[in-house]
């Protein structure tokens, strides 16, 4: 069995941080959680860490791996040199807890900025219709499983936190691509999308795309869309030429 | 078997600063040659009729550099020189030039290699403050949208100066690797129009219901192709541009004697 | 004096998973003040990991299915063990939970003609589960969360509750600690609804999340409540096997479902040799009408592919121990055969990913390794089936810490829409029962102190580490507790968690309070050891075999136990107490449904 070094960041405040190094037997088949659990059952009882399924199904187990903003459950150890010390450290982007925990509560109260969908009535015989084209591209984003790990790679609350006042984040523009598609939805958020949600700080630089564990294709399929729908409804001169025709 | 020592990488906040051990500079270094040999190039070629390589048409046919499209353009402006501004590339600057410089797959690329917003991915990006293209200057690059119409006008216009490429006047229809390549730079150009993501849009993604009737059921058609096509944009933005220079090189290689054309008229 | 932070609620809903959600959504539409408490983020919950789908009549695949069949059927794979009650409301009532679900935003997989789809499962007659790929789970809990966020409750989340609070026989609240400080919060309220989820940590391979400790269980328990039909326990048949750091992760009985089949390691579809007379009649004998029934269920029986969770999970274990399992110890589970590449990716793409990412195995080329994993508990605290009220005033259970409703055995997708279905009762049940108090109850805060310094005494302590302690119970109720039991082992049990007790209350926890998952563990030791007594005791008492409760030396069903509820309950002296109880006659017109020639 091979063994690894692994740095685990440990502390409670990013500035007061150290690396920790434990030296660890990795067997067959083993993900950065499993040793993360191991470290724990062994020399670190009061190591923190946040997961729940192990599956990569939860979104909980978020870190940063080498740098790159990673599910642990989903990083198998065999992607890694024995030779070369790994590391493992907490979202960068939202305030430290404690280890690898953080306080990821931004999310949660973005998420209540966003009016709920609101559907029309249903046929007749009590069924709403929508057929399987018209819901695909709201199940692409609908396998989004909130690990944040977009919105935490995201230069432009990363490096820039201020910004988090005026930009909802790469995970909430999945949400507001997924109503905003809806077949049946009768709100109108585009506003919303181009002021309060800010999506126009995006630069598209696919960061969130690569970062996301679902194969969700953010910026393509959600962002892009966004802006071209703010577009639209603010930017087109020739949709803007036919409304002043329209007279709307 | 664990133990528990001290050691000490710092948090990696701030410009370059990164956790990251992979080679991710790899990339936007790679994109930030290319993109100064073939865009320099442009540059230079759109305000060059002189020098060694100042021809950028071959005489007496309609073999001409696709920079300087459309023909009828040069034509007019048949001599130029001296009175830069005049070129008749500098159409390009109307259309292709901000259709480029505004997709949205060249903003991510020279945002990173360029601009260093962000150079990679957890990778400390530069600057104190940032609005990206929420503020001007940069929220003009929602104007990508109006140039991919011009865009559309050009795709016609590639493939008219292709095709007329195959007519020599005085010897008819014909073939050459250069009409070759000027084919390929048609096709290149149309897939990379045809693969916008504003196009993208334009065609069927503003639609919420794809199945409500004809009309979207077709535009759900077509938003599938320019689908297909868009993940693949990456491609074609840098294949149509290797090519463009490729071709206008060549040809001026040919329109200043350097070559020979291989093909089925005697003239060139 | 311990300062401790306080709040005053209608009602406070423990757990958020889709019962809890649903719970909180439906008493707040009833004006409670509501307060919905869970130990992970919002979200997060097990049912996240629910794969297959939401088991609900609608009739959109298969006219002929209806609300007495989905009855029947449940009833059936429950060994006719189930609350029969709580099994009609269930099947009556899912259909309009999954249409208020699409209301709220879920996008389920669509028919040609634009409505639900539904697939197929275990031990279900017609194609019934609505779904979304292999992700329902998933789709139910983000669109009640969704629908939660805009509803006026609080969410206390990464809170973990210890004790409820009882004043005389009424509970009166519930009260625990903050998981990110280590900090004391009291809840006062005059109603609490429990929606806990299972107890698979106290197994060792287990589909289940760390959350799934049975605190619900133990907490009613302590409050004095009834636990009914513990034994019962649910082997789902497919976990993964191989590599060991994943094994018992669940693979969804969709691959079952859309086309896969089991083999032994000689190559054969072993089930056709584990028919059991109980579903012969409705079971494909032959590998022609097994084959067939993928396209015409009205010609052909279903595979035995299909049978209940219980049937397949025991074939599975009985090949493996004849020596016919595959290299690591569990049966090949072959999609490939049947499918295209592009049909399992799209009907399946978690399954392919999973199998992909941790295992190297791809699922549209080879066969799956798949063998029993500990996944749910049929047993629960005894609930009223209208209201969802526990023996106790006052106290509410919904979902799988709740008992009764799915017998000795649970069909698949049964699970999800019982959440909806029993989470909003008990969400009704409470509202109701809250707003018939006059006020919300004091909190004695002799009892909160008490427990508070219980909570601390292991970081005082010099024993061992919690972990270990946890490992010894897994792997004894894995190895004496597990799918097949025996009377001796069962003894062997019972006296080993008497040795475990002893040793948790000598576990040390090193550190402080914030984040310290050790000390999380310390405490969760308790209810596990609760539930696991439980479970233990239960099936030593139940001497014959019984859906998910199989007994080596009781290997048959007998008519003496058909009619009776285990039940647990906590006696004067604090010890565990067993006993049975009468199950519930069904009437007469519910009987008939099960009669030959019914239509259902």
């Amino acid at each position: 069995m091979p063994e690894f070094t692994i740095a685990v960041q440990r502390g409670e405040a990013e500035a007061e941080s150290q690396w920790t190094d434990y030296i660890v037997d990795v067997e067959e088949g083993q993900v950065v959680l499993d040793v993360i659990h191991r470290i724990q059952a062994t020399e670190a009882p009061d190591l923190a860490v946040r997961w729940n399924c192990k599956a990569g199904k939860c979104g909980s187990c978020s870190a940063e791996i080498n740098g790159k903003p990673r599910l642990m459950c989903m990083t198998r150890m065999n992607l890694f040199d024995p030779a070369e010390k790994i590391t493992v450290a907490p979202m960068k982007t939202w305030p430290l807890i404690r280890d690898l925990v953080t306080d990821v509560g931004f999310n949660y109260e973005t998420a209540e900025k966003i009016p709920a969908v609101k559907l029309g009535e249903p046929s007749e015989d009590g069924d709403f219709r929508m057929h399987q084209e018209d819901v695909e591209r709201g199940q692409e984003f609908r396998k989004c499983i909130e690990c944040f790990l977009c919105s935490d790679v995201c230069h432009v609350i990363r490096d820039h936190p201020e910004n988090k006042e005026n930009f909802f984040g790469p995970r909430f523009f999945v949400r507001l691509a997924e109503l905003d598609m809806h077949p049946l939805d009768q709100e109108d958020r585009i506003d919303l999308v181009k002021n309060d949600a800010g999506v126009g700080y995006c630069n598209i630089t696919k960061c969130c795309t690569e970062a996301c564990p679902e194969d969700i294709h953010i910026t393509d399929n959600a962002i892009i869309p966004l802006k071209e729908r703010v577009i639209d409804s603010s930017y087109d001169p020739i949709r803007w030429i036919g409304r002043k025709i329209a007279g709307k | 078997m664990v133990q528990a020592l001290a050691s000490l990488p710092g948090t990696a906040r701030g410009f370059m600063q990164t956790l990251r051990t992979d080679r991710w500079w790899v990339e936007p270094a790679l994109v930030f040659v290319s993109m100064s040999l073939f865009f320099g190039w442009l540059t230079v070629s759109i305000l060059m009729d002189f020098g060694p390589l100042g021809h950028y048409e071959v005489e007496g046919t309609h073999f001409l550099s696709p920079v300087f499209e459309p023909t009828w353009l040069s034509a007019i402006n048949a001599d130029w020189s001296g009175a830069w501004y005049l070129s008749p590339a500098f159409i390009v600057l109307l259309g292709p030039v901000p259709f480029r410089a505004t997709c949205y797959y060249y903003r991510r690329a020279y945002y990173r290699s360029f601009f260093f917003s962000p150079p990679g991915c957890a990778v400390g990006d530069v600057g104190e403050t940032y609005k990206g293209e929420a503020k001007l200057p940069l929220i003009m690059q929602n104007a990508h949208r109006f140039f991919m119409y011009i865009a559309l006008i050009f795709v016609p216009l590639l493939w008219i100066g292709a095709i007329r490429s195959l007519h020599v006047p005085g010897e008819g229809w014909g073939i050459g690797l250069g009409s070759a390549f000027l084919l390929l730079n048609a096709f290149l150009l149309m897939m990379y129009t045809f693969s916008c993501h504003s196009l993208r849009h334009f065609i069927g993604g503003g639609l919420n219901c794809f199945s409500c009737s004809k009309v979207t059921r077709t535009r759900k058609r077509l938003w599938d192709y320019v689908t297909t096509f868009n993940e693949r944009h990456r491609l074609w933005a840098w294949s149509s541009l290797l090519v463009i220079v490729f071709v206008d090189i060549y040809i001026r290689l040919v329109a200043n004697g350097y070559i020979t054309d291989p093909n089925t008229w005697s003239k060139f | 004096m311990v300062n401790f932070e306080r709040h005053e609620y209608d009602v406070i809903v423990i757990g958020a998973g889709g019962a809890g959600l649903r719970a909180a959504i439906e008493a707040s539409a009833q004006g409670a003040r509501t307060a919905l408490i869970c130990k992970s983020l919002l979200g997060k919950a097990h049912t996240v990991m629910a794969e297959g789908g939401i088991a609900a009549s609608l009739g959109n695949v298969w006219p002929q299915d209806n609300w007495q069949v989905h009855f029947r059927d449940t009833m059936r794979g429950g060994k006719m063990l189930n609350n029969w009650r709580m099994a009609q409301l269930h099947a009556q009532e899912a259909p309009d939970r999954v249409r208020e679900l699409e209301s709220w935003g879920a996008l389920f997989d669509r028919t040609s003609d634009g409505k639900i789809l539904q697939r197929d499962f275990g031990g279900h007659r017609y194609a019934r589960l609505a779904h979304v790929g292999d992700r329902t789970g998933l789709e139910m809990i983000r669109t009640l969360q969704q629908n939660a966020v805009h509803k006026g409750i609080d969410v206390y989340m990464e809170c973990t509750i210890t004790q409820l609070l009882k004043s005389g026989d009424r509970v009166t609240g519930a009260m625990g600690y903050w998981r990110e400080s280590g900090n004391t919060i009291v809840f006062a309220a005059k109603s609490v609804v429990l929606a806990t989820g299972g107890v698979g940590k106290a197994f060792s391979v287990t589909s289940n999340s760390w959350e799934y400790t049975g605190d619900g269980h133990s907490l009613a328990y302590w409050a004095g409540a009834e636990l009914i039909d513990m034994e019962c326990v649910q082997f789902h048949p497919t976990g993964m096997v191989w590599p060991p750091s994943v094994r018992g992760i669940l693979v969804t009985e969709g691959v079952r479902g859309d086309g896969g089949t089991l083999r032994n390691s000689d190559g054969e579809r072993f089930m056709f040799n584990y028919i059991p007379d109980f579903f012969a009649a409705e079971t494909a004998d032959t590998i022609d009408e097994a084959d067939g029934w993928y396209d015409d269920k009205v010609k052909n029986r279903r595979t035995p592919d299909l049978l209940p969770r219980d049937e397949v999970a025991r074939a599975i274990n009985a090949e493996v121990k004849a020596g016919r399992g595959t290299p690591h110890g569990g049966a090949f589970l072959d999609i490939s055969s049947r499918r295209s590449a592009d049909y399992i990716r799209r009907r399946l793409p978690s399954m392919y990913h999973q199998f992909k990412q941790l295992a190297d195995v791809d699922i549209t080329a080879q066969a799956m390794e798949v063998g029993p994993t500990m996944h749910y508990i049929m047993g629960g605290i005894r609930v009223e089936a209208d209201t969802a009220a526990t023996t106790v005033p006052g106290l509410f259970a919904a979902g799988e810490c709740a008992g009764g409703m799915h017998g000795a055995n649970r069909l698949g997708g049964n699970s999800l829409s019982d959440l909806l279905v029993f989470g909003r009762r008990a969400g009704l049940g409470a509202a109701e029962d809250a707003a018939a108090q006059s006020a919300v109850p004091e909190v004695d805060e002799s009892q909160v102190e008490e427990v508070v310094a219980g909570m601390r005494e292991p970081f005082g302590r010099s024993g061992e580490g919690p972990y270990e302690v946890h490992s010894d119970l897994q792997d004894m109720m894995q190895k004496n507790v597990g799918i097949i039991r025996t009377e001796v082992e069962l003894d062997e049990a019972v006296n080993r968690l008497q040795d475990l007790k002893n040793r948790s209350k000598d576990v040390m926890v090193s550190g402080h309070q914030q984040y310290n998952p050790g000390w999380h563990l310390a405490m969760d030791l308790e209810s596990l050891l609760t539930v696991s007594e439980a479970i233990a005791r239960a099936a030593h008492m139940r001497k014959e075999s019984r859906g998910g409760h199989t007994r080596d030396d009781y290997p048959d069903p007998s008519d003496e136990w058909a009619v009776q509820n285990i039940c647990i309950k906590q006696g004067d002296n604090g010890g565990m107490e067993v006993s049975t109880t009468p199950l519930p006659q069904m009437p007469e017109e519910l009987k008939e449904l099960f009669e030959e020639g019914s239509n259902a």
